[in-house]
């Protein structure tokens, strides 16, 4: 253990993998119920705010371990420009990861609505109720997440591009394997 | 484990290379394609609550700031105040508090907001009940029993029916008959509206929730319902609407000048075998109906600065102890509510800029 590490922390791993499949889901649960108009709309909309907090805490947690734990560094030979775009891409992702959730809740709050996760469980409200703001915060939160999409899309195609193409050991970073 | 310290990395061939872009273009398409499917993209035929709000602003001209429907209304504030019989029935604390502030709104059924009073034998009614732990719950009632129809495409398709020709800029008269005609759902509500005149107050309507909830007891039992308020308020002999085209924010304000106004909120309890998901059918036979409590109204305020105009009086904005059931114009309510909400949110009202502009 005295180089650089080959993989992410185990914990980084699971980390990773569980927030990608919940944040996918998220994605289609958003764009699925602004879409809507059946019961799909109601239960995606039950789904689509407790999913959000727990994004929300995950988050957090990851960050966390982000920082407690060492990076594999990216390949030496990797073009400049794919580095500041790797970087870039992550910070980015991370980013939005944390805004989105606290967009929903600040848009729920602004609209002067309950912020309920269940029948039961309510939260604070994060902002007073204030109808303009609502706009802004609803139409950021639909604009982000669809950037969110794309940057999801992005980090997927370069996660093969690594793994397929240039086969330089940075989607092996994360898909598994023991220091 | 394998050892990855040096992975080998022999060339990919000119093919070998072309298949893997091919292969990874291939499951970022697919992603995409799914993505773009389930937010209606590749799926143009699919009711979204635009739709609706579209087909809203097409029959009756965008208004800035204002509902798309529902337009011309009267905000009201006061209390609710709750008899013990719904406790059996609901743990919710608006029945287990003795009084619960509410804010409401009148409203007339048209999406154009220079509708004259008598133009539709309507009246809404909206109510915001706030829970002292947090919860609300809201409801959009109107004086007639049934609702025309039973779904949302119906919904849509009545307001399609409605729509102004665009060589005329009037709607086809022929279209509104053809389209009842068409759906023999519509004829408890045909039945009803035949005999509904413009009322002269909003005072002296009953509203009625027209969808089914149900109430949730402390121990998990359901019982379906419909609710409505009945007002103590009458008409006197031969009251009908007057002339003119605003007299119905007048009455309010002037009744509610001599005193307080009160409702009672009926619940009806739904027998085995009656409809909880179809608007369009009314609850026929005897009923145990349970006098829930009394509805107080105090004050009213103009909507173009009331507090009830930042409301989205969203039917699925439910307390613990209420659920929706599983009628399908609930969730396009809410859909359709929340759409029409941003769009006026993001607005600024031509009837109320000015004042608000002078507010510090």
């Amino acid at each position: 253990m005295n180089g650089s590490p080959r993989f992410f922390a185990p914990m980084a791993r699971l980390l990773h993998w569980l927030m990608a499949l919940m944040i996918i889901a998220m994605l289609f649960i958003g764009a699925g119920l602004a879409a809507s108009v059946s019961e799909r709309h109601e239960w995606l909309i039950h789904l689509h705010k407790p999913l959000g907090i727990a994004i929300l805490a995950l988050v957090i947690v990851r960050l966390v371990v982000r920082f407690s734990t060492r990076q594999p560094p990216l390949p030496a030979d990797l073009p400049l420009w794919q580095v500041l775009a790797a970087k870039a891409s992550h910070l980015l992702l991370y980013g939005l990861m944390l805004v989105l959730p606290l967009l929903g809740w600040a848009m729920i709050s602004a609209a002067g609505d309950p912020v309920m996760l269940s029948s039961s469980i309510q939260l604070p409200s994060l902002v007073a109720a204030n109808a303009p703001l609502f706009a802004v915060l609803r139409k950021a939160h639909g604009y982000l997440a669809y950037l969110l999409f794309l940057t999801v899309l992005l980090h997927l195609a370069a996660a093969l591009f690594h793994g397929l193409i240039r086969r330089d050991g940075v989607l092996q970073s994360m898909t598994g394997g023991k220091d | 484990m394998v050892d990855h310290s040096s992975p080998p990395r022999p060339p990919l061939s000119t093919a070998s290379l072309i298949a893997r872009l091919v292969g990874i273009g291939a499951v970022v398409a697919v992603v995409a394609g799914a993505f773009a499917y389930v937010n209606g993209t590749l799926d143009p035929q699919r009711l979204r609550p635009k739709t609706l709000v579209n087909a809203l602003e097409t029959n009756n001209g965008v208004h800035p700031g204002l509902r798309r429907n529902h337009a011309k209304g009267v905000c009201v504030a006061g209390y609710f105040e709750s008899s013990a019989e719904a406790r059996a029935y609901s743990s919710a604390q608006v029945f287990s508090e003795a009084k619960t502030p509410v804010i409401g709104r009148f409203a007339l059924p048209s999406g154009n907001p220079y509708a004259p009073d008598s133009s539709v034998p309507l009246r809404s009614f909206a109510l915001q009940f706030s829970q002292a732990n947090g919860q609300q719950w809201r409801t959009g009632m109107n004086s007639m029993p049934v609702f025309p129809v039973g779904t949302p495409e119906a919904f849509y398709q009545m307001l399609k029916a409605g729509a102004p020709d665009p060589a005329t800029g009037k709607p086809n008269p022929a279209n509104m008959p053809a389209f009842f005609a068409s759906h023999p759902e519509t004829a408890p509500f045909l039945a009803w509206v035949k005999t509904a005149k413009p009322s002269a107050s909003y005072a002296t309507e009953t509203y009625n929730g027209i969808n089914a909830f149900y109430l949730v007891s402390a121990d998990g039992q359901r019982q379906a319902v419909r609710w409505g308020v009945v007002p103590q308020s009458q008409d006197a002999p031969g009251d009908s609407a007057p002339a003119g085209n605003d007299f119905l924010e007048k009455d309010l304000v002037q009744r509610l000048a001599s005193g307080p106004l009160r409702w009672q909120l009926n619940m009806t309890l739904a027998n085995s075998g009656d409809p909880v998901d179809d608007a369009s059918k009314a609850w026929t036979g005897s009923h145990k109906v349970i006098n829930v409590g009394t509805l107080v109204l105090q004050s009213s305020q103009p909507q173009a600065d009331g507090d009830c105009r930042d409301i989205n009086f969203d039917p699925l904005i439910l307390p613990s102890g209420i659920e929706a059931s599983n009628d399908p114009l609930l969730a396009a309510r809410s859909a359709a509510y929340a759409s029409s909400y941003l769009r006026r949110a993001g607005e600024v009202s031509p009837l109320h800029s000015a004042p608000q502009e002078s507010k510090p």
